[in-house]
């Protein structure tokens, strides 16, 4: 049983991974944000796994929130958005996606070493657990460098979020409120951010955050 | 019964309670008066205060605890036979110059930037002195010195005097720097602040090393140890005159007392290649500061550079007290410690007098710059009295009070051949020879000051119209006068209250002096040497009242005025006479080319041409050049790489963060 529940939880973190890896290819603002809708479910999923295992029925609301917040409303108020902004056809990567796929396996490499050495004495599963994690909050960070547009750029710092997430609900006893707090934070970001990205286009006409740089008279 | 240290706190307090009111009320045409009357008053009850607790119980010490401060450590204020010494010394100053402001501060154009921090500035010195932990000690160093900066930037749209207030809060900012340093090791991993924890430890000789040369950068840098001396001769003339007196009589020997505090107090027991290192720097910086003071034609400025040799004197001192006590000959370390401390004394007493005489010449002329006074003993004759008497004290000339101190220094440098280091016994002769040589350019320096200001005829119309100032000035300027002379032929009396000092840091003090007859003073052993000042001062007052008797008996009556030759010349202008540039055209001459790279060009006009004949001197600040212009190129060129950083992508931002992160992580993952 122990071994079950152990691999159930490796697979579905694992899996985060496997999801943030498939964000970086992706050069499509649709194919992003639905990737971005998988990474929500299967964080769902290993969130709810770990409320199973760890018998701590407060993480099935982490795990509807995620549901619900990450997996339903937001892609699908990215996907009006996007609509409304007629930038569903851009293809946008700053970086060519095979150095980006090869950063992206030395960061999990080097999240992967350094966790675990750091915790040789902690509980096997939140060491997986945590090296997942900053792994993908890793690779969450390297979406956001790797693209030019504001919305993917949006996308890579929720999927950051997600490993925030992953993190906390690995960790036994994390109190619910904090779980709370973080999914609205990353809510009133996704407004803000959304009104903001409004007021760019407004003004630029476009959303790639060249346009600033242009309005500040720099060159790239 | 309250404690002296409670007192001198209500002291403080009045102070700080005076330069608030100053802000109040700075606007309004009484607020002179008020604003100095008040800090005169307050000055003159804490020196009261204090110096009766030396005269009474001189090794008493009183301490108290205000619930200030950082909650876990609480502000420490302590009494004790050095800071007592030290607050006589900050409040008498400050009282003088209180006095000299109620006449100087009238002439004051913009009284609203002086008066607020003039009481501020004499609270922190007295804060700085009374403080007995690290925290409180360091507030106050810092709030002494941003009162004193603001002081300086009181006139702050005339020429350089912001490039000077700028230079002056950037050498104060590293100064407080290496005194947090070395606060941080004296405290130790556990972080005991209190002085009183510091002493106790035992810090290993590494940590002591470095705390060592710490304190010679933060308190060297405060007191204008070369080559950290940089700010004092721009900051000190920018100040108005009592406040330039204040600093430079003042300030520089709280920074002293600093020193003296933590390497003498805190740290216990000395090495020996300390006292080499302390040695090295003060002979350094005598002889640099009074060759920089004689190349000088502003007064002010001229002053602020003497003041650089004199502090490299106190250093000497001290340095000899270190080599000293390292080799456990305590009376001689007394000695050093004594001269080092007798110097604090005298140098306040006419380095304020001094800069006062400067500030009356400033508003009785207008004018700082020596090429453009002349002939102002016929126009004012009590100032120029009183100079005199500052000019023959600074000189080391007998019997005033900086023969004095000098005097002990040397008598302690006789104790030299008693050291049993080889690094020492030839070092300390050495520095005997710069000591000396420094002497003899002050006296040199300061002939030409008064020679140039004050004989002669005018060099420029202001002079002509000049007139002795106000009676609140000349008072102070006396006073000061007086000081130096009764320090001079009554030194046992100034010894005999030095020794709880010298007692409480170095376990032993001179012989008691004021039991000799006739106000002599033995250092040592009635073998080896004496001197007395009264017998000095009634021998040159009885044979120069003879000489001008038997002059004007025998010789003045058979005067004749008569125009004096000139050389031919029909019609001779002032500028005709020594200026203060051809004064020290030997001397720069001699030590110029080697310490200034000073180079001398004449341009002779062929035979018939009709252009003039030029000379022209430059002068290389050699210390600004090797040290501070690498420093300042550097940062210059640093800032300028870095400047693109403002003006990157968000992407570029993000990427550096993120590289950031991922360069903490890879060492985090690589640390063995």
């Amino acid at each position: 049983m122990n071994g079950l529940t152990f691999d159930i939880a490796h697979l579905l973190a694992g899996g985060l991974v496997l999801v943030s890896f498939m964000m970086l290819y992706q050069d499509r603002l649709f194919a992003l944000i639905n990737v971005f809708a998988l990474h929500a479910v299967v964080l769902a999923l290993s969130v709810a796994w770990q409320a199973y295992i760890q018998d701590a029925h407060h993480l099935y609301v982490t795990a509807a929130i995620a549901l619900v917040f990450k997996a339903i409303v937001i892609p699908v108020g990215l996907h009006r958005i996007i609509q409304r902004l007629g930038i569903h056809r851009d293809i946008e990567t700053a970086v060519g996606i095979g150095p980006t796929m090869l950063a992206g396996i030395g960061l999990v490499t080097l999240s992967m070493v350094l966790m675990l050495r750091v915790t040789p004495e902690a509980d096997p599963l939140a060491r997986e657990d945590l090296a997942f994690a900053l792994s993908i909050i890793l690779l969450g960070l390297l979406v956001m460098v790797t693209r030019r547009n504001a919305v993917s750029q949006v996308v890579g710092f929720m999927s950051l979020e997600n490993g925030l997430v992953l993190a906390a609900t690995g960790a036994k006893g994390m109190p619910l409120v904090v779980e709370i707090s973080v999914a609205f934070s990353i809510l009133i970001a996704f407004i803000v951010i959304g009104v903001f990205l409004f007021r760019i286009r407004e003004r630029f006409d476009s959303v790639d955050v060249g346009a600033l740089d242009d309005y500040r008279g720099e060159r790239r | 019964m309250t404690p002296i240290v409670a007192l001198a706190l209500w002291g403080v307090a009045a102070l700080l309670g005076t330069a608030i009111l100053a802000v109040a009320v700075s606007r309004r045409a009484s607020a002179t008066r008020l604003v100095y009357g008040a800090t005169l008053g307050i000055s003159a009850a804490l020196f009261v205060i204090v110096a009766s607790a030396l005269a009474g119980d001189p090794a008493g010490v009183s301490a108290v605890t205000l619930p200030l401060g950082l909650p876990w450590i609480g502000a420490h204020f302590r009494l004790d036979a050095l800071s007592s010494f030290f607050l006589v010394v900050v409040n008498l100053g400050g009282a003088l110059a209180s006095l000299y402001g109620l006449g100087y501060g009238r002439h004051e154009t913009a009284p609203h930037r002086v008066l607020p921090f003039f009481p501020a500035f004499l609270a922190g010195m007295n804060l700085v002195v009374l403080a007995d932990d690290a925290f409180m000690f360091l507030l106050s160093w810092e709030f002494m010195s941003l009162a004193s900066w603001a002081l300086v930037m009181a006139h702050h749209r005339e020429q350089d005097n912001t490039q000077a207030g700028y230079i002056y809060l950037v050498m104060a900012s590293f100064g407080t720097l290496a005194l947090l340093l070395a606060f941080g090791l004296l405290a130790g991993p556990d972080g005991t602040y209190t002085f009183d924890a510091m002493r106790a430890a035992e810090p290993g000789r590494f940590v002591a090393a470095t705390v060592l040369a710490l304190m010679l950068l933060g308190a060297g840098s405060k007191a204008g140890l070369v080559p950290l001396h940089v700010w004092l001769p721009l900051a000190h003339p920018a100040a108005p005159s009592h406040v330039s007196a204040l600093m430079s009589g003042v300030m520089t020997k709280v920074a002293i007392y600093g020193f003296i505090r933590v390497i003498f107090d805190l740290l216990s027991e000395p090495a020996w290649w300390s006292g080499v290192v302390v040695l090295f720097l003060g002979g350094l910086t005598a002889v640099l500061g009074i060759l920089y003071a004689l190349l000088e034609k502003d007064l002010k400025r001229l002053l602020a550079y003497s003041t650089i040799e004199n502090i490299g004197v106190i250093f000497v001192s001290l340095g000899l007290a270190l080599a000293f006590k390292a080799n456990a000959m305590p009376s001689a370390a007394a000695l050093a410690l004594t001269a080092a401390l007798f110097h604090v004394l005298n140098h306040s007493f006419f380095k304020s007098l001094l800069f006062f005489g400067a500030g009356a010449m400033l508003t009785a002329t207008g004018e700082r710059n020596m090429e453009k006074l002349g002939g102002l003993i016929h126009r004012m004759p009590l100032t120029s009295f009183v100079f005199l008497v500052g000019c023959v004290s600074i000189s080391a000339l007998p019997p005033f009070n900086g023969f004095v101190s000098e005097w002990l220094a040397f008598q302690a440098i006789l104790q030299s051949p008693d050291l049993p280091q080889w690094g020492l016994k030839v070092m300390v002769p050495a520095v005997g020879g710069l000591l000396a040589l420094s002497a003899a350019l002050a006296a040199a320096c300061f002939v030409k000051a008064f020679g140039i200001a004050f004989l002669g005829r005018p060099r420029s119309a202001a002079v002509e119209l000049a007139h002795e100032v106000d009676r609140y000035s000349l008072a102070a300027m006396f006073t000061l006068a007086a000081l130096c002379l009764l320090a001079g032929i009554m030194p046992g009396l100034v010894i005999d209250s030095l020794s709880p000092v010298t007692l409480s840091l170095i376990g032993n003090r001179m012989p008691v002096q004021m039991a000799q007859p006739w106000l002599s003073i033995v250092p040592i052993g009635e073998s080896r040497s004496s001197y007395n000042g009264l017998l000095v001062f009634a021998f040159i007052a009885i044979s120069a009242s003879l000489a001008a008797f038997f002059i004007h008996r025998f010789a003045s009556h058979a005067l004749r005025r008569s125009p004096a030759w000139g050389c031919g010349f029909p019609d001779v202008t002032p500028a005709a006479q020594y200026t203060a540039v051809s004064f020290a055209q030997p001397i720069r001459r001699v030590f110029g080319t080697f310490a200034f790279r000073a180079r001398e060009m004449v341009e002779m006009p062929p035979p018939g041409a009709t252009s003039p004949a030029r000379l022209t001197v430059e002068v290389h600040d050699v210390i600004w050049e090797i040290f501070y212009q690498p420093i300042a190129g550097a940062i210059e060129f640093a800032t300028e790489k870095l400047n693109h950083l403002q003006f990157l992508t968000i992407r570029r931002y993000l990427t550096l963060v993120f590289l950031y992160l991922v360069t903490l992580l890879l060492v985090l993952a690589l640390w063995p």
